[in-house]
């Protein structure tokens, strides 16, 4: 069997004095939806900066494939170049809609034909194509937010990683980029980890859900079991609202 | 040069990179440009000079230079300053020749071997001016400035003072030590300091209805504008001698040494001599010609 | 005193000396507060604190430094550039750069704050993440040029010590203004005041039109 496409062993990471992670363990497999969900405040951000390199970890491994890349170095780039993180609040280039969603395609050398056909596409999905010329900071948060993910998406990424990616927006919106991100998969059969302190938006959308809690996944399993059968009595609390957190 | 090595990868938005790049060149080649311009001016056809505020602010400079230039075809470029950074651009070989009134400092200089020679070239004098309208302490009419002062401490009629170090701020503190006695803007109300050159001190005098020392060109050339008169003059203490020095090129060779020595030899001559008797500012002639050529 | 040609030259060599020299004081300027902003290095935070520190350098301080480097007694003093309009552009250099490379790190930081992650997330490299900033920060790094020439064309400190205010040679517009006031010549020295104002004028409402067409 070959190795899972992303894989945490014993992830620890603090900030100063102060513990975050401590020793996270989960696999991820090829073309799933995983979602992470815990309280705000948990590690979920952190975690997703290990996963895309952007970070390293103080102890474990974080594997693509069976392989590690420390980060910095020349082959952790090709690896970040093979998936894409979408940030929490993300933010817009001061530049149009096509230029933003034009980035990441120019940062890897797309001959300017394909890229035109690629952006339109990337802008279309979305439903953004009329806005390609404008200034992409005077957009709407919620389009904002959808040319975040258009830009991350036109890179036809291995492993896609979200962070709240809906916080803060309208329902219509809401709906509208998650059925994006199920269409996406679908289209493209890639591996998607959702961070979310959303319940709902994790059933709506995830294969398997992890609840992260004290700097551990206190339980990894398929949504429906996680949601209606939880083994862990940290996670029945959670799940009924009764953690104060 | 990094800056200019190909991008490995393709960078985006490079129109910054490709702004810089040109400004780079426009820089790099403004400045080659103008060394090349300066580099072209070698050997020089101009001398620089170092004087005071005074000798420029009474329009003598820009007066004589003309005819020198037309005479032997070296320009000048002069620029005023005090008397003791004027003599510190020569010592430092950053002028070619001095043109100052400091007799003490000039021995100083010539002793210490950084003057070639020294020539006297011309006269003006100091003069105490007042109100046109009054004269509070009483000394319309005098010729000894020491008694002028005197009255003008006793009567506390308001004065102005350069206060600025200048060579006439140092002859004004000069009279008040034969007067015995230091005025302070901290203790005497009548005794202010303007900080500033002489034709501001005098318009600064003129508003305020004061007295002040002034060289008798620049009050003469300014004196249409202002509400003052000369009280005190023909003081033989006060009277303020120019010299010319041609920096002396053993110490400094890069002087334009010939350029300097024509200059001094001009001033002292009877063509510069004359010039100088004849300049008019203000309906009078400021300067007396007071010229003995000692350059060899 | 002073007629229209010479006015002409005047305005002309201060425009020319201040240009040249926010011209020199950016393209050196502009990359290092680039790289002290982005780059990740030891004695980082103290290369900031004295780029800030000359920032509000006093321009006489400058000059005189200048004067001293550029008279014939100084280390280059050989060359011959003192009060000639090149000692002139390099004092103001002097004083330009820090300004420049001040306001520039401020803009990057900021930059950097809100996209760092955002740039590399999308696969940024170093050097691709230094131009986004830049482009990014455009509006920032563009007044940090016009304040650097606001600052040069206004200064008279340098200008006189190192240019010695040479009629016809080095006399740029603030030194003609402080020459007409010790002269009393309180007209001449607001006309040329007045002209200074309409250069600086000028210059921010060309920088105003750009930022409203979005060409920066
Ligand atoms: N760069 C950092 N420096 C110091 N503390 C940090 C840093 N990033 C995150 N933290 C801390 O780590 C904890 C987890 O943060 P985060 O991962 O953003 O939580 P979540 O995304 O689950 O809400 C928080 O207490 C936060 O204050
Ligand atoms: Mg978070």
């Amino acid at each position: 069997m070959s190795a899972a496409p992303l894989s945490l062993e014993g992830i620890h990471k603090s900030f100063g004095t102060k513990p975050v992670l401590r020793g996270l363990d989960a696999e991820v497999q090829a073309g799933e939806i995983f979602s992470i969900v815990g309280p705000s405040g948990a590690g979920k951000t952190t975690a997703l900066r290990l996963l895309d390199l952007l970070d390293s970890p103080d102890a474990g491994r974080i594997t693509f494939h069976g392989k590690s890349y420390p980060i910095r170095s020349p082959e952790s780039l090709a690896q970040r170049r093979r998936m894409v993180l979408v940030m929490q609040n993300p933010t817009v280039f001061r530049a149009t809609a096509f230029e933003n969603v034009a980035y990441g395609l120019w940062l890897r050398g797309v001959p300017d034909a394909e890229l035109r056909g690629r952006v339109f596409a990337g802008l279309d999905f979305v439903g953004l194509l009329e806005a390609a010329k404008e200034s992409a900071e005077k957009l709407s948060g919620g389009e904002q937010q959808r040319i975040a993910f258009a830009r991350a998406a036109v890179l036809n990424p291995e492993i896609l990683l979200l962070d709240e990616f809906t916080a803060n927006l309208d329902p219509f919106n809401v709906r509208l980029l998650e059925q994006s991100i199920l269409r996406y998969r679908h289209e493209t059969g890639c591996t998607v980890v959702i961070v979310t302190h959303n319940l709902f938006q994790a059933k709506r959308l995830a294969d398997r859900v992890a609840l992260l809690l004290d700097g551990r996944f206190v339980e990894v399993a398929p949504a429906a079991d996680f949601f209606e059968h939880p083994v862990r009595p940290e996670t029945r609390a959670f799940l009924s609202g009764e953690m104060a957190y | 040069m990094t800056a200019l090595r190909r991008p490995r990868e393709p960078l985006p938005w490079p129109s910054f990179v490709t702004v810089w790049r040109v400004a780079f060149v426009l820089a790099a080649l403004l400045i080659l440009a103008g060394m090349a311009v300066s580099i072209d001016l070698q050997p020089r056809s101009f001398i620089v000079l170092a004087t005071t505020t005074s000798a420029r602010d009474s329009g003598l400079l820009d007066y004589l230079i003309p005819y020198f230039q037309s005479d032997t075809g070296i320009g000048v470029r002069y620029t005023a300053v005090g008397t003791g950074q004027a003599l510190d651009l020569g010592s430092r070989g950053d002028a070619d020749v001095v043109l100052v009134h400091a007799p003490s400092a000039e021995l100083a200089f010539m002793a210490a071997g950084q003057g070639l020679c020294r020539s006297p070239v011309m006269m003006n004098q100091f003069v105490v001016v007042g109100p046109n309208q009054s004269d509070p302490a009483g000394i319309l009419g005098l010729t000894n400035a020491t008694i002028a002062f005197e009255r003008i401490r006793t009567t506390h009629a308001l004065f102005i003072s350069r206060g600025d170090n200048s060579g006439t701020n140092i002859i004004e503190k000069t009279i008040w030590s034969w007067v015995g006695y230091t005025p302070s803007t901290t203790n005497d109300t009548w005794y202010k300091e303007s900080g500033q050159g002489m034709a501001a001190t005098l318009d600064i005098a003129s508003q305020l209805v004061a007295y002040t020392l002034s060289d008798d060109g620049t009050f003469l050339v300014h004196s249409a504008n202002l509400d003052l008169r000369i009280d005190v003059q023909h003081d033989p203490a006060l009277r303020n001698f120019y010299s010319v020095i041609p920096v002396n090129p053993s110490v400094h060779p890069s002087i334009f040494v010939a350029g300097a020595l024509r200059f001094a030899k001009w001033l002292t001559s009877e063509r510069g001599q004359s010039l100088i008797g004849n300049y008019t500012a203000g309906g009078v002639r400021p300067f007396q010609p007071d010229g003995q050529d000692l350059c060899p | 005193m002073t007629d229209f040609s010479e006015i002409l030259q005047i305005v002309g060599l201060s425009i020319l000396v201040s240009g040249t020299s926010t011209l020199i004081g950016s393209v050196v300027g502009v990359p290092l507060g680039v790289l002290v902003a982005l780059r990740k290095f030891r004695g980082r935070n103290f290369v900031r604190t004295v780029a800030f520190t000359f920032y509000g350098f006093p321009p006489v301080l400058a000059g005189l430094l200048v004067f001293l480097i550029l008279s014939r007694g100084g280390p280059l003093g050989f060359l011959g550039f003192l009060f000639t309009p090149i000692g002139m552009i390099l004092a103001q250099s002097v004083i330009v750069m820090p300004i420049v490379m001040g306001i520039t790190i401020s803009a990057m930081m900021t930059v950097e704050k809100r996209l760092h992650d955002t740039s590399l997330a999308l696969g940024a490299n170093e050097r691709q993440w230094r131009t986004t900033a830049l482009h990014d920060a455009r509006v920032g790094v563009f007044t940090a040029v016009m304040v650097g020439f606001g600052r040069a064309i206004s200064e008279v400190g340098t200008v006189l010590i190192v240019g010695g205010n040479i009629r016809g040679q080095t006399r740029v517009l603030t030194t003609a203004i402080v020459l007409e006031i010790s002269q009393a010549h309180y007209l001449e020295a607001t006309i040329f005041g007045i002209i200074l104002f309409v250069i600086a004028f000028a210059v921010f409402a060309f920088l105003q039109r750009l930022q409203a067409k979005g060409v920066v």
